[in-house]
């Protein structure tokens, strides 16, 4: 049995750890009850979005036009979206593994762009080329970043060095449930052509679809004409889906890492409550071998 | 439309919040194709937003607000207006707009081959917008 002096030491090691993982869990609490908020503040712009979106693809019909229809040439792009910081479980890891475990996809196949830089050293490791790596924008997301991203890519897509974007996050459910997610941005699909859809892309589709259009007896009009409007609303569909991701990989992101650390915080008090068995075990034994030598010391005089 | 209808619902939703929900008479702002004005039973349209004052005639007054980017959803009963951009006159910074003007000029006046005048001419159309809106 180890001696009193070194279960004590470890017990008070494990107890300032402790102190750290609770007071982690709590900035975290905070954090994500603030990410939260800005991930429910942005709905409705999603909604509206979508709707628009939706109703001008249905409109339009078979255009050709250059957003889409994927290029020839080129490679994909991905957008990974993950925490710059450690301590959050399973989080970064599982949506690298969208992408590391991929079906079809090779790494040779992609060009990364990495937010955060836990996403970026796991797929630098795993032989993935980074494009670009954005770690500052996970600290405060804001719209501006979207914007200024979705412009770099259509400007790679539009010269043909990418010919697909996609979007890997992790889509906030809810505070216990977080689901790694990928999406495609761009081309953009058509309704009726999503059969190839991935569940979880279908789920989030079915959670925005909930309103029904109300018929307004005369067709939406566009101005400028369809195919000029689709110039426009297409970036702004694209960023305001990149801006989505973010925030909602931001409250997850403080999610996952609120259940890590309630999960050390806990682990942490069981291995207390085993140490303290241990210590009052081993004082215990060493009070009883005091006792026994002085009763064996006491008896020998007499 | 009936007498009884002169008022409408309004949403103006950005990214980061909804920026402004009732009921209002008239919205007037600048589109691509030139200003508009919407009153209720207009015919459902979208419209992209070009940066200019957008004007709210409620009841009880008149808002204003600088209303830079984005595209806007008119239906017969409601509006939706989604604002990448888009301040109320006491969030502008008007040193900021100012210095803005300045330079989105500058930049017009001293173009050369390398300059991008799609953007410059919108940064200089936003500054008015903003220099507009607080007066």
């Amino acid at each position: 049995m180890a001696s009193m002096r070194d279960i004590k030491r470890r017990r008070s090691s494990i107890q300032s750890t402790q102190q750290i993982t609770k007071a982690m869990k709590l900035v975290s609490t905070v954090k994500l009850q603030r990410a939260r908020a800005g991930a429910e503040r942005s709905k409705s712009y999603f909604q509206c979005m979508y709707d628009t979106m939706n109703s001008i693809l249905a409109r339009v019909g078979e255009v050709e036009h250059k957003y889409l229809k994927s290029g020839e040439t080129g490679k994909k792009a991905v957008i990974l979206v993950t925490s710059n910081r450690g301590l959050a479980g399973g989080y970064n890891n599982n949506v690298a593994k969208l992408i590391t475990r991929h079906e079809t996809w090779k790494p040779e196949d992609l060009l990364i762009y990495a937010i955060g830089n836990k996403g970026r050293e796991i797929l630098h490791r795993a032989g993935y080329e980074i494009k670009e790596e954005l770690p500052e924008i996970m600290e405060a997301p804001a719209y501006a970043d979207a914007m200024f991203l979705t412009e770099r890519l259509l400007k790679s897509f539009e010269e043909g060095e990418i010919s697909e974007i996609y979007l890997a996050y992790t889509a906030f459910k809810n505070t216990v449930s977080h689901i790694p997610t990928l999406i495609k941005l761009l081309p953009v699909d058509r309704p009726g052509e999503n059969d190839g859809d991935s569940t979880a892309e279908r789920d989030r589709k079915d959670s925005l679809k909930e309103e029904k259009p109300v018929d307004y007896g005369a067709p939406m009009n566009f101005e400028p004409a369809d195919e000029e409007a689709l110039d426009l609303i297409i970036p702004k569909y694209v960023a305001s889906l990149i801006y989505g991701g973010l925030v909602e990989a931001l409250a997850s992101e403080n999610g996952a890492r609120m259940q890590a650390m309630d999960n050390a915080t806990n682990n942490a008090a069981e291995l207390i409550d085993d140490l303290e068995l241990l210590y009052n075990r081993a004082r215990q034994g060493s009070i009883t071998q005091e006792l026994t030598e002085i009763i064996a010391g006491a008896n020998a005089i007499q | 439309m009936s007498d009884e209808n002169k008022e409408y619902q309004l949403r103006i939703v950005t990214p980061e919040r909804v920026f402004y929900e009732g009921n209002v008479e008239m919205v007037e702002f600048n589109t691509t194709e030139g200003q508009i004005g919407v009153l209720p039973g207009h015919i459902p349209m979208t419209v992209i937003v070009a940066p200019g004052i957008l004007t709210i005639t409620e009841a009880e007054g008149v808002k204003e607000a600088a209303l830079h980017a984005g595209f806007a959803e008119i239906l017969p009963d409601r509006i939706t207006i989604l604002a990448e951009i888009i301040e109320w006159p006491d969030e502008i910074d008007e040193d900021r707009a100012e210095a803005a003007l300045q330079r989105a000029r500058e930049r017009l006046e001293n173009r050369d081959s390398q300059t991008d005048l799609a953007r410059a001419e919108t940064a200089l159309q936003r500054a008015i917008a903003r220099i507009e809106v607080l007066k």
